[in-house]
């Protein structure tokens, strides 16, 4: 079982098999306020995978007490960077309490997935595979995106561009020249984070960024000199 | 869980250190701190977002590094304690959702705590003193606050006297450094100049604290009917500036040594009387010291030798334990225990402001 955790939007957690059934879903849509929320939606996510998993299962954790968390998925951004730590921080600690790794993911990724596996089951795979784009807010008359189009053979969204911010209203611009959909994104599935990182596990391989997916310094000003105060 | 000598992990964000502490009842088994302040101290200051980011790098091999300290497992841990506030919010965060994770993880109850009432709670682990007494006054100074408390009880009756209503003592040590072109952290190199600076004419030697008559922030008596326990720096940080420029308007030398060594007395000045007020004020013969400015020497020195004169017992904790770390986040959550308090219940967050009468967050009496 994968604990999938995101707070690059709201605050979202999901408990998946590795096969991709969802187990346990639980969110908060509030673009703030993910640290008052993620202990009680992570709670309610175990709580519900202990009831319906089969008990048993290898792994770090006690058979018939609490469900065997095989890894932690984390989605690492592009997000605003207070929420998104959050969401981070959890992930790691909660890996290091159960000893499994964590398996960072793109949220865009997730997200992109989405819309992936959304079209499959509407049967529109014969189409053309059309590009689109997830477009996240970056806060500071930004958005963040990322271009799309297609699955490969391990069932995992292709990336026709990283993650990049621009000027809001610079993005229709930047999109057309991709050719690509816009599809803006006010949510990100754990559950869809947890499916990244089981197909990136299952296909042996590493597909998001050790680090957050910050795209932004943190900006500051050097002071120039001593600094003149007073009269 | 023991409840006599509860083995807690503590989690400490609130400021530019990554504080793990792991505490067994009294007894201190880590205190791991990773710090960012190299990060910083190009800008001069600390920077939040840099801050924040660092926590979110340092946290789990510093959780890492307390547990091997320790030679203990997060299983055997019997509670997970972080703070809460007060302290920088997107710093406080990264804790705040580290810890509630760890703790869902391993099913043990969690422990939300205040920044302030730690830095007290670290006296506790100083294994050769004597037993902390009630009441005691509490003076806790570092770059992020200046605070005066009345302790009556760690856990239950902590009262706020007064606390700095513009800079922090150690702000004001690292504005003053960047005045007279010294490097940040402030405190140990205004130190470092009083102890041996420039005498502005080419040479060096220790500075004389009263070479300048600073002014003393609220300390007039009209100040004092309202601010009596309350602090300022900002005007004194005016006033270092304003003298510089005037003797370097007026072609004068400007002496480091005596600026530091002047500076450095008005501050220690303050803190110390307005200490030993309360003191004398609540009737309580008992002073301890907190917070990272503390490590001042100077700061020490006429506070022990002013307190003796005014027959005042010091407690200053380790100096390891004075600066920001997550041993003392631990020790406070292990008195709350032993006490017999209930965990904070899940839905706290990180609040900047947190006032001192919060000793635990989101918990209720057991
Ligand atoms: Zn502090």
């Amino acid at each position: 079982m994968i604990l999938g955790i995101d707070t690059s939007v709201g605050t979202a957690v999901a408990v998946v098999e590795a096969d991709g059934v969802v187990l346990a879903e639980a969110s908060s849509a509030n673009p703030l306020g993910h640290a008052e929320v993620i202990g009680d939606l992570l709670q309610t996510v175990l709580g519900t995978a202990r009831a319906d998993a089969p008990l048993g299962h290898a792994g770090a954790g006690t058979p018939g007490e609490r469900p065997a968390i095989t890894a932690i998925a984390a989605g690492m951004g592009p997000g605003p960077f207070t929420g998104l730590r959050v969401g981070i921080a959890a992930a790691r600690t909660f890996a290091l309490g159960r000893g499994v790794p964590v398996i960072p993911v793109v949220s865009h990724d997730a997200a992109a997935l989405g819309i992936l596996l959304d079209q499959a089951l509407l049967g529109e795979t014969d189409a053309e595979p059309g590009r689109f784009a997830i477009v996240t807010d970056a806060r500071r008359r930004e958005f963040a995106y990322t271009v799309y189009e297609g699955m490969d053979d391990d069932g995992l969204p292709i990336r026709v561009t990283e993650p990049a911010l621009t000027p809001r209203d610079e993005i229709d611009t930047v999109l057309a020249g991709f050719g690509a959909e816009r599809r803006d994104t006010t949510a990100v599935s754990a559950a869809m984070v947890a499916l990244v990182a089981a197909r990136a596990l299952a296909a042996g391989r590493e597909v998001g960024p050790r680090d957050a997916l910050y795209l932004r310094s943190p900006d500051v000003t050097l002071p120039a000199g001593p600094k003149k105060v007073g009269v | 869980m023991s409840a006599t000598e509860p083995l807690v992990l503590g989690i400490e964000t609130s400021c530019d250190e990554t504080g793990i502490g792991i505490v067994r009842g009294r007894t201190l088994l880590s205190n791991t701190i990773a710090s960012s302040m190299d990060e910083h101290a190009r800008y001069g200051g600390v920077v939040p977002e840099v801050a924040a980011r660092a926590h979110l790098e340092a946290l789990q091999p510093a959780i890492e590094a307390a547990l091997a300290e320790a030679q203990v497992r997060l299983a055997d841990i019997d509670a997970v304690a972080v703070t809460s506030g007060p302290g920088l919010a997107g710093a406080l965060m990264v804790g705040v959702g580290a810890a509630k994770a760890l703790a869902v993880a391993l099913d043990k109850p969690l422990y939300a705590v205040n920044h302030l009432v730690g830095h007290i709670a670290a006296d506790l682990l100083d294994a050769d003193a004597e037993p902390l007494e009630y009441p005691t006054i509490a003076l806790l100074v570092s770059g992020g606050h200046t605070s005066l408390l009345l302790v009556r009880d760690l856990t239950s009756d902590v009262e706020l006297l007064g606390e700095t209503v513009d800079d922090a003592a150690g702000e004001a040590f690292d504005k003053i450094a960047r005045i007279l072109g010294l490097p940040y952290p402030g405190g140990p190199e205004i130190d470092r100049a009083a102890a041996s600076g420039s005498d502005g004419l080419g040479g060096t030697r220790a500075g004389d604290p009263n070479a300048i008559r600073f002014p003393r922030g609220l300390s007039r008596a009209s100040d004092l009917a309202e601010h009596r326990y309350d602090f300022s720096f900002s005007g004194l940080k005016t006033a270092v500036a304003r003298w510089v420029e005037q003797q370097d308007a007026a072609g004068q030398p400007v002496s480091t040594a005596d600026v530091a060594a002047s500076f450095r007395e008005a501050v220690v000045d303050v803190l110390v009387t307005k200490a030993l007020a309360a003191c004398a004020d609540y009737g309580v013969p008992r002073l301890l010291l907190g917070g990272g400015v503390i490590a001042n020497r100077r700061l020490r020195e006429v506070a022990l030798e002013r307190a003796e004169a005014a027959g005042v017992t010091v407690r200053i904790p380790p100096l390891s334990l004075c600066t920001d770390n997550g041993a003392m986040i631990a020790a406070l959550a292990s008195e709350l225990i032993m006490a017999g308090r209930t965990p904070s219940t899940m839905a706290f967050g990180a609040d900047s402001t947190l006032p001192i009468t919060d000793i635990q967050v989101a918990g209720e009496a057991g």
